[in-house]
């Protein structure tokens, strides 16, 4: 009988390492960071802004609203995937968008703006990726729910489709909502 | 994700290999130079999993390797440096994870492993040898050793 019990030493060893690895190579995607930003404000900057680039926008510009700030870019291929569901989002359900057009050209930018609809309020030139850096970006669209008192609550690394927006962002948004 | 994942082992593999890191940065002696060069070996490509960005040509890498060069210049210490990404990126940024409650099994899980190792090692040996030896029945052997010598 003794004999049996370390046995199975080896054995709950095993499983417990079988665990283990399942949990470490089960994570969905190991990209996903998880985000060191949520719950505390948005950082401050100052920045060109994409339309006017005489003007400075910086992080008070952000406060006041509950908005989605969306890093996207022309040479990011997402960006375009998620664009008519952004479009949507701030044309029918009244989301205030705002983007950071990061590592980008700004006549390109502009360009693709043209080609494919303007529904952001304004866009940030970010053409070092330092406000990126602050962000904790690491690659485009990343998006961002901001509350009014411009503290970021919310991290969505990738493109915003349309099940994101019902599962994710607007269920997020709704619970700024409902505070007073 | 796919996307994500094609452009991390087309960009970041070959480069990992052959330590890309080559812009030209200057700095204003040599010391800074050594530091930048550590605090790069020591960061961690957000954008490909297994590189430092030192190594890594990802666009990221290289706005980092920037933003540390910037920070140097600007007078940083390491220490601001280092705190400035983990503010940003957090545990993941950095080669060695701070100690604390949520990395406390990365720091100590491995030289714990390795001592449970040693004692199921020696527990093995121990139980195995000493049977061995009091058991060993002498006449018999005896007997088996001159059946053989004939030979």
């Amino acid at each position: 009988m003794k004999e049996n019990k370390s046995l199975l030493v080896p054995l709950v060893l095993f499983v417990l390492l079988v665990a283990l690895l399942g949990r470490g190579f089960g994570l969905k995607d190991p990209h996903l960071l998880p985000s060191e930003l949520i719950d505390r404000p948005f950082p401050e900057f100052a920045l060109a802004k994409l339309h006017d680039a005489d003007r400075t926008i910086t992080a008070d510009h952000i406060r006041g609203r509950i908005s989605l700030v969306n890093v996207w870019a022309t040479w990011c291929p997402n960006c375009l995937v998620e664009h008519p569901e952004l479009t949507r989002v701030a044309r029918e359900e009244g989301v205030t968008l705002i983007g950071v057009n990061y590592n980008d050209e700004s006549i390109k930018a502009r360009a693709w703006l043209e080609r494919n609809g303007d529904p952001y309020r304004f866009h940030i030139v970010d053409d070092q990726g330092t406000l990126a850096i602050s962000l904790g970006v690491y690659g485009a669209p990343e998006t961002f729910v901001v509350d009014a008192d411009g503290v970021i609550r919310y991290r969505h690394v990738g493109a915003v489709t349309h099940k994101v927006w019902l599962n994710r962002l607007s269920p997020a948004i709704e619970l700024l909502k409902g505070k007073p | 994700m796919v996307a994500r994942l094609t452009f991390c082992l087309l960009i970041c593999l070959p480069y990992a290999v052959a330590n890309a890191a080559i812009d030209a940065y200057q700095f204003p002696s040599e010391d800074m130079r050594v530091r930048y060069h550590r605090l790069i070996d020591e960061l961690r490509c957000p954008q490909c999993l297994n590189t430092n960005i030192a190594g890594s040509d990802a666009m990221i890498a290289k706005d980092l390797r920037r933003e540390v060069h910037r920070l140097l210049i600007a007078g940083k210490s390491d220490a601001e440096i280092l705190e400035f990404m983990y503010q940003s990126y957090g545990d993941f940024i950095l080669y060695k994870p701070r100690l604390k409650a949520a990395t406390i099994v990365l720091w100590f899980g491995p030289p714990l492993l390795l001592c449970v190792a040693i004692v199921i090692l020696v527990v093995i040996m121990r139980r195995r040898g000493r049977p061995a030896a009091e058991q060993v029945d002498s006449q018999r052997l005896e007997a088996l050793l001159a059946r053989r010598e004939p030979d």
